[in-house]
C-alpha cells in the first residue's frame, strides 16, 4: 500500500467507521428489545418483566455510551479528512446529516438519561413511553444516516452547477425516496434486531448453562427467538432488495460482488464459491449454479446482467464524454456569464459523466492532457478489488442464513411447554455471539469498499475527496484513534462482561418492594400527569 | 419544486445565519455547563460521595446537551459546506483534539462509578476535568484565530488549501490573542458550570462552586474586556472591495476582500448590535454577585445571558464574514457566497421549523422531571446513579 494521504484518510475513516458499527447494530435492536420487554411489564405489572428491563437496560447504557462517543468522530470527520467531499457535495450530503441531528439524536440522547434516573421520578406506563422514544429516535438516526449513505451509491435528485463548482440538490423528494436508500435502512435496522436477538440469546443460554437466572433467560429467549426471527428474515428479504437495486444502479459493484467477468446470457448462473483472479479476469475453480443469479438480479428469465469486461468499455466511453463535460466547464469558470450558449449547452449534455474525466486526475493535473493509455488505465480503476467482495458478501450471507436457522430453532422449543433446551443448542447460542457483529461489519465492506473508486458513485472520485492534509497530520490522528479506541473498547468489554457475570442487579423482591413504594409514591403525587 | 422560491435566497442567507449563532449559543449554553462542571469537578468535590453528586447533577442530561455540538457540525456541513470544509480541516488536529476530549468525557460519566477502587475512579475524575477544560479552551482559541483571519486559500475547483506543516497548524493557533480568547471562554464556562452546580448541588459542593465560580466570572468580564480592546486596536477586520450581490452564487472566489481597519467598525456602521458585548458585561456581573448572594436559579439565566452576549458579540461584529483568509482574503468565506443552494437552505429551514419546538419542548420537559437538587441520598440509595 502507498503511504499517501487518500490511503491514510481512507484508512482512517474505514477504521472509525467500522469500530463505530461494533456499537450501533446492537444499540438499535436492544433499544427495541427493552421497550418490548418493559411494555409487558407495565401491561402485566409482574416483576420479572421489570428486572429483565433494568437489566438488559443496563447492557444497552454501557454499550450506547461509545455508539454516541464514537459518532461524533463520524459526523466532523468529513469536514476534517474529505474536505473537498464536503465541499462537492455538502449540498445534498449535509442536510440528511442535519435533519438525522434534529429528528432522531435529540431524541434518542434527551430521553436515554430520562430512561437511566427516572425510574422514581415517572410513572410506570410514561417511563415506557421514554424507552420506546429512545428506541424510535435511534431508528429514526439509521434512517437519516442511510438516506445520506444511499445517495453516495445512488446519487439522485442532483446535478453540478458550474458557478459553485459543486454538486446541488434539485429534489428532495428523490434523494429522501432513493430507493438504495430505503432498501439499506430497513436490510440495516434488520441487522441490528438480528444482533441484538442473538446477544440476548446468547448472553441468556449462558445463564441457563450454568443454572443461573432461569426466569430471566428463559423469558429473554422467547422474546429474542421471537423478534430475532422476523428480522433475520427480513435482512435477507431486504438484502435481496439492495441486490435487485444494484443490478440497474451500481451494475459495478454487482459484478465485483459475483466476480461476473463477462456478460453472460440471461438468466445468469451464481457462482457459490471460486477463487476470483483480479489480473486474469477469471474466476478459479468456481462452482456455479445456473439461472440463479439472473433471478436475483434482474427478478427475469431475459434481462442481462452486463459482466466486468463490458463495464469497463462503458467506463471508458463515459471518460470520453466526461472530458467534453470539462472541457466545457473550463471555458464557464474563465468566461463565467459571458460563456456562448452552445458552451453551456454542451456542458448540460454531458455533465452526467464529468465524474468521470475527474478519475484522470490521478494521472494528469489537466484530464484534457490525457493519453489514450491514461484513459484506459482510468476506466480500469472503475473496477474494484474483486476477491474481498466476493468472499464478504459470501461469507455474509452464510451467515445471514444461520440465523434464521438458529432463531427459527429456538423459537420452536420456546414455544413446547416446559422450555427445555438442549446443552448444544445453548452452547451453539453462546458461541454464535459475535456472528452477526462479523455479519454487519462485513456489510459494510461490500457496501462501502465495492464502491471504490468513487466516494459518490459516478460523481465524485475518492482520489479526489481527501483534504489537504499532510501524512504526519494523518499518522498522528490514525495513531491516536488506535490507542484512545482499543483503551475504550478493552474498558467497554471489560464493563460488559463484569455485569453479564454480576447479572440482575435487583432480585424480584427487590423488585416487589420497588414496585410498591413506587405505586404509593405516584399515588400520592397525584398519578394524573407524569411530569409531576 | 419551486415552493422555495416562497422566500429570497438572501434572507434565507440571514436566517440561517442567525440559526449558526443559535446553534453555537444553545451548544455554549447546555453543553458549557457540562463542561464547566467538569472543570469544577476534582475542585469542589472533596469525598467521592460530593464528586458523585457533582457527577450526578449532568448525569441525566449531557448525552441531550452533547446533540448541540453534533446537531452543530451537521448544519453547518448543510447550511454552509465550505465552512464545513475548510474549518474543520484547516483546524485538523485541534478538531482531533476537541473529539478526543468530548468521546473521554461520556465514557467517564457513564463508567466511573461501574468499579469501585480508588484509582479508577480517580483517574475518571481527571479524564472528566480534561474531557471539560480541553474543548472549553480550544472553542475560544478558535474563535479568536477566526477574528484574526485563518491563513487558507481555496484554489479555482474550490479545494481548501491550508498553510503551514504539520505542528504548525496546530501551534500557530496558539497566538496571544486567541489564547486570551480561550481564557474568556474556558473561564465563562466554569462561571457557568458554578451556577449550575449552584442550583443542582447540595452543600457544601454548591457553596464551593459559588466561590469558585465568582472568581470565574472575574477573570472572564476582565479577560473580555481585554480582548476587546485589543480586538478594536490591535487586529485587523475584513472588508468587501465592491458592494456583493446577496442572492449570488457560492463562490467565494467572486467576490474581493481587503484586509484592514479594524472590526469596530461595525459599532459605527450598526450601532445597535452594541446591545451584545453590554448582554455579556451586565450578564457576568450578575452573575458573580448573584453567586456571592447565593440566589440560585436567577444567576443560572444570568449567566446564560452572558454568554449569548458573548458569542453574539462575535458573529455581529463580523458580520458578513464568517471565515476570514489571512493569507488570500479574496477566499475569506462570507454569509453571501459560502452557503448551500436556495433550496438546501429552505428544505433545510422547513426541517428546522418543524423539529426546533418539538425538540425544545421535550427538553423542557425532561429538565422539569429531573427537577431540584441531587443529594448525598440520591447518589449512594440508587444503583442507576453514576
Amino acid at each position: 500500500m502507498e503511504f499517501d494521504v487518500v490511503e491514510l484518510s481512507r484508512l482512517q475513516f474505514a477504521m472509525t467507521a467500522l469500530y463505530h458499527f461494533l456499537f450501533v447494530p446492537l444499540t438499535l435492536g436492544l433499544s427495541i428489545l427493552v421497550a418490548i420487554m418493559e411494555t409487558v411489564y407495565v401491561m402485566t405489572n409482574r416483576p420479572i418483566w421489570r428486572q429483565m428491563t433494568k437489566f438488559w437496560g443496563t447492557l444497552f447504557g454501557i454499550n450506547f455510551v461509545l455508539g454516541v462517543a464514537t459518532g461524533i468522530t463520524m459526523e466532523f470527520q468529513f469536514g476534517m479528512n474529505w474536505s473537498y467531499y464536503s465541499h462537492y457535495v455538502g449540498d445534498i450530503f449535509g442536510a440528511p446529516l442535519a435533519i438525522e441531528g434534529l429528528m432522531a439524536f435529540f431524541l434518542e440522547a434527551t430521553f436515554v438519561g430520562l430512561f437511566f434516573f427516572g425510574w422514581d421520578k415517572l410513572s410506570k406506563v410514561a417511563h415506557m413511553i421514554v424507552a420506546w422514544l429512545v428506541a424510535i429516535g435511534s431508528n429514526f438516526s439509521a434512517l437519516w444516516i442511510l438516506i445520506a449513505n444511499g445517495w453516495m451509491q445512488n446519487p439522485v435528485g442532483a446535478e453540478f452547477n458550474p458557478d459553485t463548482m459543486r454538486m446541488e440538490m434539485t429534489s428532495f423528494f428523490e434523494v429522501m425516496f432513493n430507493e438504495v436508500a430505503q432498501a439499506k435502512f430497513v436490510h440495516t435496522v434488520s441487522a441490528g434486531y438480528v444482533t441484538a436477538s442473538v446477544f440476548v440469546l446468547g448472553v441468556s443460554a449462558w445463564y441457563m448453562l450454568k443454572g443461573r437466572h432461569i426466569e430471566l433467560a428463559r423469558r429473554s429467549i422467547a422474546v429474542a427467538s421471537s423478534f430475532g426471527l422476523a428480522a433475520a428474515l427480513s435482512v435477507v428479504v431486504l438484502g435481496d432488495e439492495s441486490g435487485y437495486s444494484a443490478s440497474h444502479t451500481q451494475k459495478m459493484k454487482l459484478a465485483a460482488i459475483e466476480a461476473m467477468w463477462e456478460t453472460h446470457e440471461a438468466p445468469a448462473p451464481f457462482t457459490i464459491v471460486g477463487f476470483p483472479d483480479q489480473e486474469a479476469r477469471e474466476t478459479h475453480y468456481a462452482i456455479h449454479v445456473p439461472y440463479v443469479m439472473g433471478l436475483i438480479g434482474t427478478r427475469s428469465l431475459t434481462t442481462e446482467i452486463p459482466g466486468i469486461e463490458d463495464l469497463v468499455a462503458e467506463s471508458e466511453d463515459k471518460i470520453r464524454s466526461g472530458l467534453i463535460a470539462y472541457d466545457a466547464l473550463m471555458t464557464i469558470r474563465a468566461e463565467r456569464d459571458a460563456t456562448p450558449a452552445e458552451v453551456r449547452a454542451t456542458f448540460e449534455d454531458h455533465s452526467e459523466d464529468l465524474g468521470y474525466a475527474l478519475l484522470l486526475k490521478r494521472y494528469v493535473d489537466d484530464p484534457r492532457d490525457a493519453t489514450e493509455e491514461q484513459i484506459a488505465m482510468a476506466a480500469d480503476d472503475t473496477v474494484p478489488h474483486v476477491w474481498p467482495l466476493f468472499w464478504a458478501f459470501r461469507i455474509m450471507v452464510g451467515l445471514g442464513f444461520c440465523f434464521i436457522a438458529v432463531m427459527a430453532s429456538f423459537f420452536v422449543m420456546a414455544q413446547i411447554k416446559g422450555m427445555r433446551f438442549p446443552r448444544p443448542a445453548l452452547w451453539l447460542a453462546v458461541v454464535m455471539i459475535p456472528a452477526p457483529w462479523i455479519a454487519a461489519e462485513l456489510g459494510w465492506i461490500v457496501a462501502e469498499y465495492g464502491r471504490q473508486p468513487w466516494t459518490v458513485d459516478g460523481i465524485l472520485p475518492t482520489a479526489l475527496s481527501a483534504s489537504h492534509l499532510s501524512v504526519g497530520d494523518l499518522l498522528i490522528t490514525l495513531a491516536g484513534f488506535v490507542i484512545f479506541y482499543s483503551v475504550l473498547f478493552i474498558i467497554e468489554m471489560g464493563l460488559m462482561v463484569k455485569y453479564i457475570r454480576k447479572g440482575p442487579q435487583e432480585d424480584v423482591e427487590a423488585t416487589e418492594v420497588w414496585m410498591q413504594k413506587h405505586e404509593r409514591r405516584m399515588r400520592s403525587s397525584g398519578e394524573v400527569s407524569p411530569a409531576e | 419544486m419551486i415552493l422555495y422560491e416562497l422566500i429570497d435566497f438572501d434572507v434565507l442567507r440571514v436566517i440561517w445565519w442567525v440559526l449558526l449563532g443559535v446553534l453555537l449559543t444553545g451548544f455554549a449554553l447546555t453543553d458549557g455547563f457540562d463542561m464547566g462542571t467538569a472543570v469544577l469537578l476534582p475542585f469542589v468535590g472533596k469525598t467521592d460521595v460530593e464528586r458523585r453528586i457533582v457527577i450526578n447533577t449532568i448525569g441525566p442530561v449531557w448525552e441531550g446537551n452533547q446533540v448541540w455540538f453534533i446537531l452543530g457540525g451537521g448544519a453547518i456541513f448543510a447550511a454552509w459546506p465550505p465552512l464545513y470544509a475548510v474549518s474543520f480541516s484547516g483546524f485538523y488536529l485541534a478538531m482531533f483534539l476537541v473529539l478526543a476530549a468530548l468521546i473521554l468525557r461520556p465514557v467517564g460519566f457513564k463508567y466511573r462509578s461501574k468499579r469501585d477502587g480508588v484509582t479508577w475512579r480517580r483517574n475518571w475524575d481527571w479524564a472528566l476535568f480534561v474531557g471539560g477544560a480541553v474543548p472549553a479552551l480550544i472553542f475560544g482559541v478558535a474563535m479568536g484565530n477566526v477574528l484574526r483571519g485563518v491563513p487558507f486559500h481555496l484554489t479555482e475547483d474550490l479545494m481548501p488549501i491550508y498553510e503551514g506543516g504539520v505542528l504548525w497548524k496546530l501551534l500557530g493557533l496558539l497566538n496571544p490573542f486567541a489564547l486570551l480568547a480561550g481564557v474568556v471562554s474556558l473561564s465563562m464556562l466554569t462561571m457557568h458550570g458554578a451556577a449550575w452546580l449552584s442550583l443542582k448541588a447540595e452543600e457544601p459542593v454548591a457553596g464551593r462552586a459559588r466561590a469558585y465560580g465568582a472568581k470565574a466570572g472575574i477573570v472572564a468580564g476582565v479577560a473580555y474586556a481585554l480582548a476587546g480592546l485589543w480586538l478594536a486596536f490591535g487586529i485587523d477586520g475584513y472588508a468587501m472591495v465592491n458592494p456583493v450581490p446577496a442572492d449570488g452564487p457560492s463562490n467565494p472566489l467572486y467576490n474581493e476582500v481587503v484586509r484592514g481597519g479594524s472590526w469596530f467598525a461595525a459599532y459605527a456602521q450598526r450601532p445597535w448590535i452594541a446591545i451584545a458585548p453590554i448582554a455579556g458585561f451586565v450578564g457576568i456581573a450578575l452573575t458573580v454577585l448573584g453567586l456571592r448572594a447565593g440566589r440560585e436559579a436567577s444567576t443560572f439565566l444570568a449567566s446564560k445571558l452572558a454568554i449569548t452576549g458573548i458569542i453574539s458579540s462575535v458573529g455581529l461584529v463580523m458580520f458578513p464574514f464568517i471565515l476570514p483568509s489571512r493569507t488570500n482574503p479574496d477566499s475569506s468565506l462570507s454569509v453571501w457566497d459560502a452557503s448551500s443552494s436556495h433550496q438546501t437552505l429552505f428544505v433545510m429551514l422547513v426541517a428546522a421549523v418543524i423539529f426546533m419546538p418539538i425538540i425544545l419542548a421535550y427538553t423542557a420537559w425532561v429538565y422539569k422531571v429531573l427537577w431540584g437538587k441531587v443529594t448525598a441520598d440520591d447518589v449512594t440509595g440508587e444503583s442507576h446513579s453514576y
